[in-house]
């Protein structure tokens, strides 16, 4: 909001016409981040014994009610602020419809479940988050505090701003904007990234990757925008829309910022060739975090890119549909082929990740071929998403619980014969693999099956290398499960913590969505379906 | 498709609910359990049954059609429906259920019925596990036999690797894990590429639809995306048929399952490869099918030679059972795509054969195995004169793999190479061989563990038990029935041969000499 005012004082007219804005589209935003402004107040005023507690509540409840609003909306079709508004410039540059509402659900559900996560305290010594960030990893106090419940509680007001960075990223049809949204969720990620409870120093460099490269990425945005303001003399995407089919200018200007655009973007969602971080930022930053990440960021990341080349460049399709394919085919392969190396679970699942990117990115294909819009690809990619980030983040999740003295045991040689210790969680973790291999009835399988169905006709090619790789993807999934049913188990294993309410809650949550959804998909489907819209 | 009769998928929801039920009693009650799965199995069995003998011969070709809407946005419905293949194979199915529950019933809790020397690490297995993955099984396997949905089918087929892949690798033999892992990605694989079938089969369609009743109805135009559909579902069926060369992880998913678990795997789970390419390939694609027909008979013989070459030098008695299947399996395409009315009502009924041939050949090895904890042939020796009730059952079902006359197996060779002999002289007389060769494989393993001097572990083997009878006699006892009196299954199974041949638009080539020998006429 500051930026946004700071440009329109910046304008020539001497006197500010302030721009009409629908506030109650926006209610999801504004509960957000108003609780992050409580929760920021909270750490300043509430004593440390009951800190914890009340941001736990702050956060569930906004989102929550975030949540509910965002269904409230869900016939709302609006662009605000309001179309010819008093401000010229940002006309319309927050686009509410239907498709940015379903991802904005997405997003807030999927946080409530991270949430969950987050209020973990059972299965550590104080909870998976550090106790004090800014203390020099292996220093008495650190030992000290490491001991003790302390808690970094700030990691729920930061969660929150990046939520609400997340909520406004999808749905800004305005590039300014998006970048100031792309800031808002990706710094709080930063932060968060570096502040595990055990294993610090690779929590911290994890963080500091994450930094450097996505503040690399989003240097490559900003430049592309500055492009596209040359080519368009607007960074509205439906003034670039028309610049692109009106233009006498140069194409240059708009393809060289079409791509820097797009690698900014393809680094959010983790997309193959800018994927790289992936699996070292998934490793470091703590488990509950990892997982926010690689459900709600993803959701985020693919809500933008939807909107980006769907809106403003849907006309052009044609000259970038070739990137796009190429980074789906390297996203597969190189998420399914690098996948097979890594004995660690948590990299695994990054690679995962990375795989089913380019699932998703198939999909999207097949919504923009032709130019003309195709309801059939953008279903699919909603759907796809939805599951995804359900089962994405219940796997996660589990790993809170297999646990040895050093923290999570997460190498792949520490889950043998984990079924015998615990045949919960074993099963747990077989549905959520088995799902995102794609076998029937789970989640995973309709979701494939929707998103090659809607690719058939416009990138066959594609969905046989998704076939492929699928398969390949599935040798890793399937390691995991002879790990823990067919192997015995080590000597000193690890232990199965009992986790506390707060991650029992959202683990069987996302199990069933994952199991509900692949036996009986058809509402979803039909929401996706009715949310395969956006305003251009 | 507005017919509602709930007896399939009744038929279909019972053992899911016993699975369920196994499933959710606690460890310690093994034999509740056991008592369990034999009494679900049996219950399903009566039923099945009840639905046999209520088919109407002269009848529609598919009955009992009760269709539910599932998912309507893709236009996929619960729809369970048999025709006479489907009717038969299910009642093979359900038959070798009970018959494998009472022959496993010792293998995992006691030391004389495990087929693994006791170790010292000594891996406790879950009892309730397996006999709940059994009826899990039956489950997916009634499903994927009854489903009149492709979509519908498609899930049964995917999903019905997840119990076999849990028997396999919990179950199963020293090298379990390899065994259990090559069987699953080799079905995805193949699962995968009939999935991107399905979708083809649905986009490209006229009538944009699943139900396999109105697909046929509406068969699609002979171009080359009916070829690559063709190849998806037939590569995926060829994989678990398994046609040679696509058979590699059958012997090692076959050596390494527990018996039981083998005798189903074998006797029902690679029907239903054979199974599909007569419910799919040949009605669904009925130009790309007659387009490939000749490669698959050449790939079908060789499969009969090559597998029964490799058969007659393994030392490893599972390991030798599952070549032979391989080389059956080999007839059974050669009947399949002959497109004769013989041949494909000799494939069907030598499916059905095949399974209570094999399944109690798999019983009879595991039982052996059990007493000499060895899966190697020349640690046995002259047996028969320890064990004779099991060296006679061992014979028995011996020589019904090598389709003795009198032995149900022999009519359905014959209708095959008849079958085959109308349209394909030479591949027929080559198939022939196939079965010298057979006598070569049974008769050699029977001699070398069977006969010969008694070697000094055999004299400690007891004899069958009564269980043990009982699990394999009924088998036998039917095979040496419907090798004297056919009818009444070929009775079933011919019309929806007829019916599938007309799909493909191919009728019986007019015979020179006389009529060929055929079942009924």
């Amino acid at each position: 909001m500051s930026a946004l005012v700071s440009v329109a004082a910046a304008a020539p007219v001497p006197t500010i016409t302030t721009p009409s804005v629908a506030y109650l589209a926006l209610l999801p935003i504004f509960i957000v981040l108003g609780a992050a402004l409580v929760g920021v107040l909270v750490e300043a005023v509430v004593p440390r014994t009951e800190r914890f507690a009340v941001q736990v509540g702050v956060t569930l409840t906004a989102l929550v009610a975030a949540a509910i609003s965002t269904g409230a909306l869900h016939n709302k079709t609006l662009t605000t602020p309001s179309p010819r508004g008093s401000d010229p410039f940002f006309r319309g540059s927050l686009a509410v419809d239907k498709a940015g509402l379903f991802i904005q659900g997405t997003i807030l559900v999927l946080a409530v479940m991270a949430a969950l996560l987050l209020a973990e305290r059972s299965v550590d010594v104080g909870s998976p988050i550090v106790a004090s960030s800014a203390t020099v990893v292996g220093s008495p106090e650190d030992k000290r505090l490491a001991a003790s419940g302390r808690v970094q509680t700030e990691v729920f007001p930061l969660m929150l701003f990046a939520v609400a960075g997340m909520l406004i990223f999808p749905i800004s049809n305005n590039l300014l904007l998006m970048f100031v949204a792309l800031e808002v969720l990706s710094l709080p990620l930063y932060l968060m990234a570096g502040m595990s409870r055990r294993r610090r120093l690779l929590s911290q460099e994890a963080a500091v990757k994450y930094f450097l490269l996505g503040a690399f990425a989003s240097a490559f945005f900003l430049y592309g925008i500055a492009l596209l303001y040359g080519y368009a003399n607007s960074v509205d995407l439906h003034d670039i829309f028309i610049a692109a089919n009106t233009s006498t200018k140069s194409d240059v200007l708009l393809y060289v910022g079409l791509a820097l655009l797009l690698v900014g973007l393809l680094f959010k969602a983790g997309i193959a060739p800018f994927h790289s971080w992936t699996p070292d930022v998934y490793q470091g930053s703590p488990t509950p975090v990892t997982a926010f990440m690689a459900a709600c960021t993803k959701v985020a990341a693919f809500g933008a890119i939807l909107r980006v080349l769907y809106v403003g460049f849907s006309s052009t399709s044609h000259d970038w549909r070739p990137i796009v394919w190429a980074a789906a085919i390297a996203s597969m392969v190189v998420g399914a082929i690098f996948g097979l190396t890594q004995t660690d679970i948590k990299r695994i699942l990054a690679y995962s990740s990375i795989a089913h990117a380019g699932f998703i990115l198939v999909g999207f294909l097949a919504s923009t071929a032709d130019g003309t819009p195709n309801k059939d690809g953008i279903q699919s990619v909603l759907f796809y998403l939805l599951t995804y980030g359900f089962t994405t983040l219940a796997a996660f999740g589990l790993l809170m619980v297999v646990r040895d003295a050093d923290g999570e045991a997460t190498h792949l040689s520490q889950w043998s014969g984990l079924a015998r210790k615990s045949p919960v969680v074993a099963a747990v973790m077989t549905v959520l693999l088995l799902s995102m291999a794609g076998i029937p009835l789970t989640s995973g399988f309709i979701g494939k099956f929707i998103v090659f169905k809607a690719a058939w006709h416009s990138a066959g090619p594609l969905v046989v290398i998704a076939l492929v790789t699928s398969a390949v993807a599935a040798f890793f999934y399937l390691r995991i499960v002879v790990m823990m049913y067919f192997a015995e188990p080590p000597e000193h294993g690890p232990t199965i913590a009992i986790p506390g309410w707060s991650t029992t809650i959202a683990l069987t949550f996302g199990t069933v969505v994952t199991i509900a959804l692949g036996v009986f998909p058809q509402p979803i489907v039909d929401l996706a379906g009715k949310a395969a819209h956006l305003t251009t | 498709m507005s017919q509602h009769n709930p007896a399939l998928l009744i038929l279909t929801a019972l053992p899911l609910v016993g699975a369920l039920a196994v499933f959710s009693l606690r460890e310690a009650q093994a034999k509740l359990a056991k008592q369990l799965s034999l009494a679900v199995s049996l219950a399903v069995l009566v039923y099945t049954m009840v639905v046999l003998f209520s088919f109407d011969t002269k009848g529609d070709r598919f009955q009992f059609v009760g269709s539910w809407t599932w998912i309507k946005a893709f236009g996929v419905h619960l729809a369970f429906g048999v025709d006479g293949i489907a009717l038969v194979l299910t009642a093979m199915a359900v038959l070798l259920v009970p018959a494998v529950i009472l022959a496993s019933w010792n293998a995992l809790d006691s030391r004389a019925g495990s087929e693994e020397a006791a170790t010292a690490s000594g891996r406790r297995r879950s009892v309730k596990n397996y006999f709940g993955l059994i009826l899990l099984l039956e489950f997916f396997m009634i499903g994927v036999f009854t489903a009149m949905d492709v979509f519908l089918f498609y899930v049964f087929f995917e999903a019905m690797l997840v119990p076999m892949y849990f028997i396999i690798g919990s179950f199963g033999g020293p090298r379990r894990q390899y065994a259990a892992m090559k069987f699953f990605l080799y079905s995805l694989v193949g699962g995968l590429l009939m999935l991107a079938s399905v979708i083809g089969l649905y986009v490209t369609s006229s009538v944009k639809t699943f139900s396999i009743s109105e697909l046929i109805a509406h068969p699609m135009p002979d171009n080359t995306t009916q070829k690559w559909l063709f190849l998806g579902f037939f590569i995926a069926f060829a994989i678990k048929a398994p046609l040679v060369p696509f058979h590699t992880w059958l012997p090692d998913a076959g050596a390494e399952a527990p018996a039981g678990g083998a005798a189903l795997l074998v006797g029902v789970l690679d029907k239903v490869g054979t199974f599909g390419f007569l419910r799919y390939c040949l009605p669904l694609f009925p130009d790309a099918s007659r387009y490939f027909a000749t490669p698959v008979l050449i790939l079908s013989v060789i499969g009969i030679l090559y597998a029964a070459f490799l058969a007659i030098g393994q030392r490893d008695m599972k390991r030798l059972v599952a070549y032979t299947s391989v080389a059956h399996f080999g007839f059974i395409g050669l009947g399949i795509f002959a497109f004769t009315t013989q041949g494909g009502t000799g494939a069907v009924l030598y499916m059905v054969n095949h399974g209570f041939s094999t399944g109690a050949l798999f019983i009879v090895v595991g039982l052996l195995i059990a007493r000499g904890k060895s899966r190697n042939v020349d640690d046995y020796g002259g047996a028969a004169k320890v064990t004779p009730i099991l060296s006679g059952m061992f014979l028995l079902a011996g020589l019904s793999a090598l389709a003795l006359p009198g032995m149900s197996t022999f009519v359905s060779e014959f209708l095959v190479l008849v079958g085959t002999f109308t349209r394909h002289k030479g591949l027929a007389v080559l198939a022939t061989t196939g079965i010298i060769l057979a006598a070569i494989y049974v008769l050699y393993l029977y001699k070398r563990t069977f006969q010969g001097p008694v070697t000094e572990k055999v004299t400690r083997f007891h004899d069958l038990n009564a269980r043990e009878v009982f699990a394999v006699a009924p088998l036998i006892a039917l095979i040496v029935f419907l090798g004297v009196y056919p009818k009444p299954v070929l009775d079933v199974i011919n019309p929806a041969v007829k019916q599938t041949l007309v799909n493909v638009h191919k009728s019986d080539p007019t015979p020179k000499y006389g009529t060929a020998a055929g079942g009924t006429k």
